[in-house]
């Protein structure tokens, strides 16, 4: 029965997005029209039927109904209850119905919320947002149906891909999903300015935040994932350029230049078209991430289902959706009004740079994601990796980090040089030093000898926008500002440190042989069988000392899952502040020795930091404008004296 | 705004020729398997003890006699292997000479395996540690390859041999057999 509560809930909400599209269309048009009316609760209640939908199947999952088949195919009675509970969303048909929900309730949200800008704008929005949503109501309903019943009830389900099976992972899909689906916020608004006209300050004010919080949801997710890859997989890698970690790259790259973007719009009435562009290209990014990652047309180490017809499905969403704003865009852009100009040495001058950088690294990750896929259709086969995506988005990332060192200390509209010599010297002693400390160290790459000196200097020049101020008084903005420029330092440091330092050991050993890899000593204690729910392992027990110093733990394990049968990899990690010890175990040799693998990772736990920096800063922002809005409404309602809009320092 | 214009009709037509690209490749069957760089090259040197009491082990000079031969690769732990048994038994009915490398396998076993799902095979040789199936270019088993009377290797079977690839091997055997 509560299968069926749930798909009933999803037939309504698209008959809810149905009417949203049509009131908003006419509530566009003519401001008086009563139906306009409907688009709003439409919104709402849409937000509350697919909560309800979603609902249904964690329901059915964690009570494991296999009598539903998306159950019965990718769950198991034995399972925890926390990973039944991620099964939900670790499979096709249960994602997208994540990704509609998190759709419906981002609509939700700005229809009730929402009431900065001009009525006809706001129901071209929401007509805009049901319109993208009914293309994906009408792929989950027809073509990914997650609440099938199935006639013959099986007596145990499939399990889930043991991969999965992991604490992290279970909520890294919601995240970036988040993340990607919020970002169609930004689309609809973007194709309610051009179906308007109405491009201004305040349409980039209201769009900001909403991208904001798409904007940290997706750094939080990609963080994540990293994370996940890099103690999961067992390689010791924290970034792979695998095709689906670049579906979640590209729409990030796409949000971080919008960001900044729709600051020089809210700003300075600058950009205008460029930031429409944006919020057209960074959903797009998200869509065509779906696509690649679901369709499988591409190879890639994350195993999708692959579904040919589901593919051809998505291909067409993407077509209509990217097509059309395109084909809107191109038609509707002489009616954009020029904006403000502004000279190369200002701020909007270094956010343009900001922008071209960025949207460059998404053109290169792009090509380099597509390019098998075009030379396929020649019958060349070609993998594209690291010795491509490192140097040729080097090219366009390191200057960048210059610009950014500078950028946030200029004023808007014309600055002069010599006003910023004093903190800019101080940066430039920063790196001098760095630069002279690296040449100590023989052997560093030429990347992650720049990283290093790039990241020492930007670190200094994040804080110094928060020279001469008031530091009790600085706005929450200027301080997320900085803090998310702070993490972009520390995360290129922990890149820079890690590949310039770490040290890797493969060794095959006895019990009680003596393993050493960079600074750590240690011994193969034992090795013994371990099981748990669903899984036996054996376990190497290693005691590692570093630098002499007190004996850790390490225990990593070689994973046997039985539903389904799968060989897994459970690193051991122990962390220092100053590094990570990356201890891996393999099978056991003829001859009886166990094959071990050790990585001595220094700073490497600074990716993820610095990861979790920038979103941190974001977060500042988004506070520091919310709390700022709604004391301004708040004034507003009750005749008092309104408070000025905050300064356009920062983001957000 | 001319030129912005000219630029964002040409990013509808960039746009455009990517969803074309992709309609393309979705429309092309997903090729999943790896084919080995070895067709077409001469049979690589090993010399295999028997799997199997009753029948002899294998060499790469059994290959070299003059007349086309079939080599499967199997083991009797691969399901697959025995849901390919009867055809491979058709195949020897027509005449077809099927040498096999049992993998990772252990000789009780391999007796077992033979006499439920039966025998076609000549010779059979013991590879416990997949080395030849490596320098052979096999990626998984079961596989099948057409190996001419010189030693040179002329197809691969990739999978299963079920019934419709029948033919298709005998053809492959007869065109080795007249190329040599």
């Amino acid at each position: 029965m509560i299968p069926e509560i749930g798909l009933a809930a999803l037939w309504l909400a698209a008959a809810l997005a149905l009417l949203q599209l049509f009131a908003g269309l006419v509530g566009s048009r003519t401001e008086t029209a009563e139906i306009a009316a409907l688009a709003r609760p439409a919104a709402a209640l849409q937000a509350f039927l697919c909560t309800v939908a979603f609902g249904a199947l964690l329901y059915a999952f964690a009570v494991t109904d296999l009598s539903v088949k998306l159950v019965a195919t990718n769950s198991h009675s034995m399972k925890p209850m926390i990973f039944k509970l991620s099964g939900a969303w670790g499979n096709h048909e249960g994602s997208m119905l994540l990704w509609i929900t998190v759709m419906a309730l981002a609509g939700g949200a700005i229809a009730l919320i929402e009431r900065r800008l001009p009525e006809k704008t706001m129901m071209a929005t929401l007509a805009a947002q049901a319109f993208v949503g009914l293309g994906f109501y009408a792929f989950l309903l027809l073509s990914s149906n997650p609440f099938e019943r199935l006639v013959e009830i099986p007596p145990e389900g499939n399990g889930l891909n043991p991969l999965l099976q992991d604490v992290g992972l279970a909520f890294h899909p919601p995240t970036l999903y988040i993340g990607y689906v919020g970002l169609s916020i930004a689309f609809s608004f973007a194709l309610a300015a051009l179906l308007t006209r109405n491009v201004t300050p305040d349409f980039a004010r209201v769009m900001r935040p909403w991208v904001l919080a798409a904007w940290i949801f997706l750094t939080v997710g990609i963080t994540a994932g990293s994370y996940w890859a890099y103690y999961e997989l067992g390689w010791g890698g924290w970034w792979f350029w695998d095709p689906v970690e670049n579906a979640s790259l590209m729409p990030w790259l796409a949000a971080t230049a919008l960001l900044h973007s729709a600051s020089v719009l809210a700003a300075r009435d600058a950009l205008r078209t460029w930031t429409i562009m944006l919020g057209v290209i960074a959903f797009s990014m998200s869509m065509v991430g779906t696509f690649l990652v679901r369709s499988g047309i591409l190879t890639s180490v994350h195993a999708f289902a692959v579904d040919p017809q589901r593919g051809s499905f998505i291909l067409a969403l993407l077509v209509l959706y990217i097509g059309g704003a395109l084909v809107l865009f191109a038609l509707r852009a002489n009616t954009i009004a020029e904006g403000e100009r502004f000279s190369a040495l200002s701020r909007e001058g270094a956010l343009v740079v900001n922008n071209i950088g960025l949207t460059a690294i998404l053109g290169v990750v792009l090509i380099g994601t597509l390019y098998p896929l075009f030379t396929e259709a020649f019958d060349v086969r070609v993998s594209v990796g690291p010795p491509y995506f490192n140097p040729v988005s080097a090219i366009f990332f390191l200057p960048m980090m210059l610009v950014l060192m500078v950028g946030p200390l200029l004023r808007w509209r014309n600055d002069r040089a010599g006003r910023l010599t004093k903190p800019l010297a101080i940066v430039g002693v920063v790196m001098v030093a760095v630069l002279a400390c690296s040449l100590f160290f023989d052997n560093i790459g030429l990347l992650p000898f720049l990283g290093l000196v790039l990241a020492a200097g930007l670190a200094v020049a994040s804080f110094a926008p928060l020279f001469g101020r008031a530091l009790g008084r600085t706005p929450l903005t200027i301080w997320g500002m900085c803090i998310a420029h702070f993490g972009i330092a520390v995360a290129i440091f922990g890149m820079s440190a890690d590949t310039a330092f770490q040290e890797e050991r493969l060794v095959a050993a006895n019990i009680g042989d003596v393993i050493e890899v960079g600074p750590w000593t240690g011994q193969l204690q034992t090795v013994n069988a371990v099981a748990g729910p669903n899984w036996t392992a054996m376990q190497a027990n290693l005691l590692m000392s570093y630098e002499g110093g007190a004996a850790q733990e390490a225990r990593p394990q070689s994973r046997n899952f039985w539903t389904p049968t799968m060989q897994t990899s459970e690193v051991a990690l122990l962390t220092r502040w100053n590094g990570q010890l990356y201890v891996a175990v393999g099978n056991q040799g003829d001859d009886g020795r166990w094959q071990l693998r050790l990585w001595w990772k220094p700073f490497v736990t600074f990716i993820w930091y610095g990861g979790l920096l920038i979103a941190l800063g974001g977060t500042l922002s988004l506070v520091g404008r919310v709390v700022g809005d709604v004391r301004r409404r708040r004034q507003q309602a009750s005749g008092e004296k309104v408070d000025e809009e905050l300064p356009e320092g920062a983001l957000a | 705004m001319k030129q912005l214009r000219i630029t964002l009709w040409i990013i509808v037509a960039i746009a455009g020729s990517l969803f074309a690209l992709f309609a393309y490749q979705l429309s092309q069957p997903k090729d999943e398997f790896v084919r080995s760089a070895m067709v077409g090259e001469q049979i690589p040197e090993f010399d295999l003890e028997p799997a199997f009491a009753d029948r002899p082990g294998l060499s790469s000079a059994d290959f070299a006699n003059g007349e086309p031969a079939l080599l499967n690769l199997f083991g009797s732990w691969c399901i697959p292997c025995r849901v390919e048994a009867p055809q491979l038994e058709a195949l020897e009915r027509q005449g077809a000479t099927i040498h096999a490398i049992a993998l990772r396998d252990r000789e009780e076993d391999v007796a077992r395996f033979l006499s439920a799902y039966g025998n076609p095979f000549t010779r059979i040789g013991r590879d416990d540690i997949s080395e030849i199936q490596f320098a052979l270019g096999a990626s998984g088993v079961p596989e099948t390859f057409v190996v001419d009377g010189s030693g040179r290797i002329t197809y691969q079977h990739i999978g299963i041999v079920a019934e419709g690839d029948i033919p298709v091997l005998m053809e492959e055997l007869r065109k080795a057999g007249s190329g040599s």
